[in-house]
């Protein structure tokens, strides 16, 4: 993507214009632009080829950054929905194969003919959004500073299915706790930065992009913003980047929140046998081992493969991100008791419009055998468990792999998608957690 | 899709007249039929709906039954594909991410601009196809009796991705072989049926449909066909209902041959020989590297059904990475096999919708603990040819420590997994060599 667009302009235009055509992009605010799809593939001649969403090319500069996504790319995507083929219903009623059919038509057809993306654009761009080039690559995130002036800065980081849109509900209460129930000395500067290859941030073009290489990126983006103490949080893959962070105990960095801890069982195991606190734990792992990790062996194994489907068919890309959505958050059956089914549509039309199903898959490829393993840190650790999630380590599994840990609270609603599904408590639990840091 | 059917003509007729539509679909000798697709949610009032294949209903009878996939499903595959929205491109030189955008493109313009299903379908209905309902499902098969009539009766299971088009070259040689420079005591009578779930044969609409219920179904269509003495092959899932059958011994099955060996012992040597090193690293590579597909189809076939029943493209390089990782090629897979004939095969997953159903033969298995590489002690003589691109080969010995009556063990210089499709002429010579000890 970011080749394709530095490539034309390179051609298009010298490099002294190509620096005002980013400036004009960035000051316009219609940074996000739509370039006719060019593939090696003659284009027929016809108006029905897919359009590509194209962003500016980023510097080392913190180029402002709105998004609004063309309206040929949504007239294509109700085009797509509308002429959906369905596999038959299967032969099961529930969840065990997938999302059953009658649930994804009636999903699909929601999106279809209700949602309306134009409102999740205008919530984004309430927001200060950015881009800048990092060891290479365009990072996007939202920053929002506190007016509070002492206010703790932190970096937020969201994981797959999972996009900066988990944590939409939080920035403001974070940012601003006076206007939201909280006291001044809670504040935080908040930055949410997209992970390499998810929503606008660019996609990278080489392999590497693992975990430690993105957690070198956001220290040096905190670095960037001027910030010299700040804290880091994550869960799922941002739990990843979050507890490399910690190992890499980058100058500013003071602690880490956790709510997906990475803490499979310390070795060895205990020679009295596991208590059934850890059992429970276990089970989940076992499960989630043979009946839950399909879509990371894929992804961690032939992102482009499964890529092509998912690029091309909306109906696949949402369907594969639902499931999780049921899944893993704490809910009774139907995911939307957990999250609303626009908030959904949200995140799931965030990866159809950016196309980044297969270069946010790749990240199961660079880093999900190598790099999400449970890590012994020596920095000041927060966990918060919150109990709906697909894997709740007990608390003795973070005393014997963090040496720091200062805070660990068990949250009894919520679950994967913390952020997401729970606002104020995930609110409550990075107010609690890092007082002490202050 | 089979449900459907009989939603609408159960609603629209009584039953006796249902079966006067069935007896005029088998008639006129155009049984795929089409209806525009009928879905829960009320349909624009547009032509962009998707073409939908619907199939007759069976009964116990042997229908003959011939493939015709309407026009308007071959417009809307051109449609879509030439609409395909692409990913970016894999970060490797490679296929280690998957198939390559390159070669993902040249395979989808190939499909579009110059890929002729109707020669497919052709060739198809040059052989004797049909119908018949077993254990409440309609199956499809391909039945060649041979002009020779001591011929030994036998039936060919295919796997996934594959489908009967794997045997397209070696049903003629094997039913006729004097025609094909073989001898008239090597002559088989044929039968290839489609797995439920694939191809022209129903969907399951309950679960249950594992290898040894298929394998239950396969001796009823024998039975069926009045075969008393007959043998039955195969490879890939088509291994497993024949490892399946071989276990259940039903009456008239007299040998068994395997293309793909379940024979990994129990507890594995400490100081493995060289074959069993290669044996145990095949294996290994594979619930690695490989087994991503295998794992997303055997816990959530439904959910990765949306995008490959909806997405062309999608189906398409599913399958052709497979066609890419299994045969014996030296980094393409038009190596070893025809674009036209990886095309024939998507084609027939494509147009019969079945990227769901197929899916589903793993969690079925999976569910039923038959996913291991040892399919157990088997008392049934047994033959096979180990091809050397399978995706595991086992050593002979644990083979002979599984099978006691083993009686053919051939090793090939060349083909992969998909031996028939890939090697029609080694694969029917197998065939010929392995079972001649076993003609009256």
């Amino acid at each position: 993507m970011k080749d394709g667009l530095a490539h034309r302009v390179e051609i298009a235009v010298p490099v002294s214009s190509r620096r005002k055509f980013m400036r004009t992009a960035a000051e316009t605010a219609g940074a996000a632009l739509l370039l006719e799809g060019l593939d090696p593939i003659r284009a027929q001649e016809s108006g029905k080829k897919a359009p590509l969403l194209v962003l500016p090319a980023a510097t080392k500069d913190l180029s402002p950054f709105t998004v609004h996504v063309p309206q040929t790319a949504l007239d294509d995507l109700k085009r797509r929905l509308a002429a959906v083929r369905w596999p038959d219903k299967g032969s099961v009623m529930d969840w065990s194969q997938g999302v059953p059919l009658p649930r994804a038509q009636e999903f699909i057809e929601y999106w279809r003919t209700r949602y309306n993306w134009r409102r999740a654009e205008s919530s984004l761009n309430a927001l200060p959004q950015f881009r800048t080039q990092i060891d290479g690559l365009g990072i996007y995130f939202i920053h929002v500073r506190s007016k509070h002036e002492n206010a703790l800065p932190i970096i937020l980081t969201h994981g797959w299915p999972g996009s900066i849109l988990e944590f939409l509900q939080v920035i403001e209460p974070l940012a601003d706790p006076t206007a939201h129930n909280g006291k001044a000395e809670e504040a935080f500067h908040v930055v949410v930065p997209s992970l390499p290859g998810f929503g606008f941030s660019d996609k990278p073009t080489e392999v590497g992009w693992r975990l430690p290489r993105i957690a070198n990126a956001w220290a040096a983006l905190m670095a960037r913003l001027g910030y010299s103490r700040y804290v880091a949080q994550g869960g799922d893959w941002g739990a990843g980047v979050t507890s490399w962070m910690a190992k890499q105990h980058p100058s500013g960095l003071a602690a880490i929140h956790l709510n997906l801890p990475i803490l499979f069982p310390p070795p060895p195991p205990p020679s009295g046998g596991y208590t059934a606190e850890e059992q429970a734990a276990l089970a989940q792992l076992v499960k989630y081992g043979s009946d839950g990790s399909g879509y990371a062996s894929i992804q961690g194994t032939r992102p482009q493969t499964l890529g092509y489907g998912l690029a091309d068919s909306p109906v696949g890309q949402a369907m594969w991100i639902y499931e999780k959505f049921q899944a893993w958050s704490d809910n009774k059956g139907d995911p939307a008791e957990a999250i609303s089914v626009d908030r959904m549509l949200d995140d799931i039309s965030l990866y159809w419009l950016t196309d980044t199903a297969a270069s946010s898959a790749r990240l199961y490829y660079e880093s999900f055998a190598k790099d999400f393993v449970r890590m012994p840190l020596e920095m000041p650790v927060a966990v918060s468990i919150f109990k709906g999630d697909l894997f709740a380590p007990p608390k003795v599994w973070g005393d014997q792999t963090y040496s720091k840990l200062f805070y660990w609270n068990e949250v009894p609603k919520g679950g994967h998608f913390a952020a997401f599904e729970q606002p104020e408590a995930f609110v409550a639990e990075l107010r609690k957690s890092f007082a002490e840091m202050r | 899709m089979k449900d459907d059917l009989e939603n609408r003509t159960g609603a629209r007729a009584p039953i006796i007249s249902r079966r006067d539509f069935i007896g005029a679909a088998a008639a006129t000798g155009v049984a795929g039929l089409f209806s525009p697709g009928v879905v829960p949610i009320s349909a624009q009032g547009s032509a962009t709906k998707a073409a939908q294949i619907v199939l007759p209903t069976t009964t116990k009878e042997v229908t003959p039954f011939k493939v015709q996939v309407p026009q308007a499903a071959l417009n809307d595959l051109k449609k879509r594909l030439a609409n395909v929205r692409w990913p970016e491109r894999e970060t490797v030189g490679d296929w280690s991410q998957g198939v390559p955008l390159q070669k993902a493109q040249a395979l989808i313009a190939c499909w579009r601009d110059k890929y002729d299903w109707r020669r497919f379908e052709a060739r198809l209905n040059a052989f004797p196809q049909y119908r018949t309902q077993i254990d409440g499902v309609g199956i499809h098969f391909i039945h060649v009796r041979s002009p020779h009539q001591n011929a030994l009766p036998i039936i060919l299971t295919h796997g996934w991705p594959g489908s009967v088009v794997e045997f397209m070259e070696v049903i003629g040689p094997l039913s006729d072989p004097t025609r094909y420079g073989g001898r008239a005591e090597d002559a088989f009578h044929v039968v290839v049926p489609s797995l439920p779930g694939f191809g022209f044969s129903d969907k399951p609409v309950e679960t249950g449909w594992d290898v040894n219920r298929i394998a239950r179904a396969w001796a009823t269509l024998m039975q069926r066909l009045s075969y008393e003495r007959w043998v039955a092959q195969g490879g890939d899932w088509g291994a497993g209902v024949t490892h399946a059958l071989a276990h259940q011994r039903p009456p008239g099955l007299i040998a068994a041959h395997v293309n793909w060996q379940f024979v990994f012992p129990e507890k594995l040597p400490e100081n493995p020989t060289p074959a069993e090193q290669r044996a145990i690293d095949g294996a290994s590579r594979f619930a690695n590297d490989w087994s991503g597909y295998f794992r997303e189809q055997a816990t959530r076939p439904q959910t990765i059904g949306y995008p490959l029943a909806d997405s062309a493209a999608g189906q398409a390089l599913w399958i052709y990475e497979k066609f890419q990782a299994w045969t014996d090629n030296h980094g393409n897979p038009e190596d070893e096999l025809s674009t036209d004939a990886m095309l024939d095969d998507i084609s027939l997953y494509w147009f019969t919708d079945t990227a769901a159903s197929s899916a589903r033969i793993y969690w079925e298995n999976t569910r039923a603990g038959m996913a291991g590489t040892s399919g157990g002690r088997i008392e049934l003589p047994m033959a096979a040819s180990v091809f050397p691109h399978e995706i595991f080969v086992p050593p002979k010995a644990w083979a002979e420590a599984l099978w006691p009556n083993l009686f053919y063990w051939n090793e090939l210089d060349r083909g992969g997994h998909f031996a028939a499709f890939e090697q029609p002429k080694l694969f029917t010579d197998e065939l010929r060599n392995a079972f001649r000890s076993r003609r009256p």
